[in-house]
């Protein structure tokens, strides 16, 4: 396991820098930081800040000083606000984190029980009503459903609330935050739910089918145990394939949903970033998502050879 | 006996091509047959809504105003006076060319990638595979909504990008397939023949997993569609005076307390749109799986 672990690690290294190379390449060259100095009457001052911010070196070697940078937490001042975009980001992290943990864990629990029910009561009623709502849940686009339960949940009836993840002074975990809750939350799973719960269906139905679980009915245990034990663990397996490859979507979903629920996160971050054309912030915005996802790849990766011992020998 | 009568008769049925099976087995999946026709008649209707359109594009009734759906406008109107029947015709030609066209293109660029990583194996594969891992782990709608700030907001541009980082899924699949496929005897007559790789490719393994990429087509056009609604909503995508579902999206944003129509209509039809596609995905995969029993 622990060469595997390494093996996974050391793999992605080079993906990380490369991906980030790209990025800052693709950021630098839509972007340029001096923009806002375009109209100045004088050109001498657009060139003098150039130089200032080091903009006329060759590429590779402003990547090279800005990754120095970014491994101290330090990604250069803001041309458009003037605010450390470290500070930037960090405040955005705190109510993005909060969105993807639950989200992806309240995603994971109901795909699961959801996929898990409907392998076992195969042709049910409740499992023909949970793949009538997946085939709609992937085929709407999320942010319809997110304006739509809006107008229902908050605007007709009051019971949920729509705007950011508190109102007024309250803090941390109260009925306030659990009201301002579900609403982002849906709407940034519903489709990947809809999608991840088909799929474990599928896997598992497979599981259910294998020789290992006759055998283990055979032998007599009880059916919770074998469904559990036997089935659910080989059916995680490419579960945590998907889950790991959807995690960007996942990244993707924060941009829309924190914009309709008006949420102080990364994707308002970005959302302001790129109105205002403040390169500086959507280079660290775009190593920070990268990060994220390479990360939860590693994380997925290394489930993977915990679930299944012959991958890590292969 | 009646049984052994049934595989006598079975035995000197009409031999039958490759397609005639895949159009049999897919006829029998009615839902599937249904999604396509629906589908046809939303593509017919919304080419054709020049001569389908109740009213003429874009024609203002300031007087008039919002008005819910009813008998003049069935579909209602929106803040001023535009008929949002004649719109929804009109936007969904953008949107179904977008999805139409980005699926095309990310099918073939993943399909060439994927076979030659498949078929030659070593260097190449390592390269194009690493090449796809890193477009897997770039945060997508933020690298689409930068791109489309670089290049302009035009349809061209829109659908470039969108197959740009559309491949990926295709070219896994294919690969996948070209992997276990080039090991067959069939291939290897070929090549012992004299045939050229690219021959090999082309007239030998790609018709034998022509199924895995139509039906994975069939998915890039429900996920382009949803991500161009996506980006257009965010103001990232078409612009005005084009339109498409999604961009009719975020303008009934502001006021859709009021006027809820303008928020049900477009989003019913991208609804609609994806559904049928992905039934029709369904439909392609069953008639193209060997041991599909219908």
């Amino acid at each position: 396991m622990l060469t595997y672990s390494i093996r996974r690690v050391a793999y992605s290294i080079p993906v990380l820098l490369i991906a980030s190379f790209l990025l800052f390449v693709f950021v630098r060259t839509t972007f340029d930081p001096t923009a806002r100095l375009a109209a100045s009457r004088d050109p001498q001052v657009r060139i003098r800040e150039q130089q200032r911010l080091g903009l006329d070196d060759p590429l590779a070697t402003q990547y090279g000083r800005w990754l120095k940078g970014a491994a101290q937490g330090d990604f250069g001042k803001s041309e458009v606000t003037r605010d450390e975009v470290s500070k930037t980001i960090r405040r955005g992290m705190g109510n993005t984190l909060q969105l993807i943990l639950i989200g992806a864990a309240v995603s994971c629990v109901i795909a699961l029980a959801v996929g898990v029910y409907s392998a076992v009561r195969q042709y049910s009623a409740l499992d023909y009503t949970f793949t009538g709502l997946s085939y709609i849940g992937v085929a709407m686009p999320p942010f319809w459903f997110g304006l739509i339960a809006i107008q229902f949940f908050a605007v007709r009836h009051h019971w949920l609330l729509s705007l950011g993840l508190h109102s007024g002074d309250s803090q941390g975990f109260d009925l306030d935050y659990l009201r301002h809750l579900p609403l982002p939350i849906a709407t940034l799973c519903v489709q990947i739910v809809a999608s991840w719960s088909r799929y474990e269906r599928a896997s598992m139905l497979d599981a259910l089918n294998a020789d290992y679980v006759r055998t283990a009915r055979a032998k007599g245990l009880r059916p919770r145990k074998v469904i559990l034990k036997h089935a659910l663990r080989n059916a995680l397996i490419p579960f945590v394939t998907v889950v790991a490859l959807d995690f960007g979507a996942l990244f993707g979903g924060l941009i829309i949903t924190e914009q309709i629920f008006s949420i102080g996160g990364m994707g308002r971050v970005f959302f302001s970033a790129i109105q205002q054309g403040d390169a500086y912030v959507l280079e660290a915005w775009m190593l920070v998502a990268a990060v994220l996802i390479i990360f939860f790849n590693l994380v997925a990766d290394l489930l993977y050879g915990v679930l299944d011992p012959r991958i890590r020998l292969s | 006996m009646m049984e052994q009568m049934e595989l006598i008769n079975e035995a000197e049925a009409e031999p039958r091509s490759q397609w005639q099976l895949v159009r049999r087995r897919f006829g029998r999946h009615r839902v599937a047959v249904v999604a396509t026709i629906v589908l046809l008649v939303l593509i017919a209707v919304c080419f054709g809504a020049h001569w389908i359109a109740p009213y003429p594009r874009g024609e203002q009734d300031l007087l008039l105003g919002p008005t819910g759906p009813g008998g003049k406008h069935w579909f209602g109107t929106d803040n001023l006076g535009i008929d949002q029947l004649t719109t929804l015709l009109y936007a969904g030609q953008i949107s179904l060319k977008i999805g139409l066209a980005v699926a095309l293109i990310s099918t073939v660029i993943g399909t060439v990638v994927g076979s030659i990583a498949g078929y030659f194996g070593k260097f190449s594969d390592q390269f194009l595979m690493r090449a796809t891992d890193l477009f897997l782990v770039v945060p997508q709608i933020a690298v689409l909504a930068i791109a489309l700030k670089k290049f302009g907001h035009t349809v061209n541009w829109i659908i470039v990008v969108l197959a740009a980082l559309g491949w990926m899924y295709v070219a896994r699949i294919v690969r996948g397939q070209v992997l276990s496929i080039k090991e067959k005897e069939y291939v290897e007559a070929a090549r012992a023949s004299g045939a050229s790789s690219a021959r090999i490719i082309a007239r030998h393994i790609l018709p034998n997993c022509i199924g895995p990429i139509l039906v994975n087509a069939t998915l890039a056009i429900a996920g382009a569609i949803i991500t161009e609604s996506t980006l257009s909503f965010l103001g990232f995508g078409i612009q005005i005076p084009d339109e498409s579902w999604g961009h009719m999206l975020s303008s009934a944003e502001g006021n859709y307390s009021v006027n809820t129509h303008l928020l049900y209509f477009p989003g019913l039809m991208i609804l609609l749109t994806v559904l049928c596609v992905n039934f029709l995905g369904d439909g392609l995969r069953d008639a193209f799986d060997p041991q599909s029993r219908r």
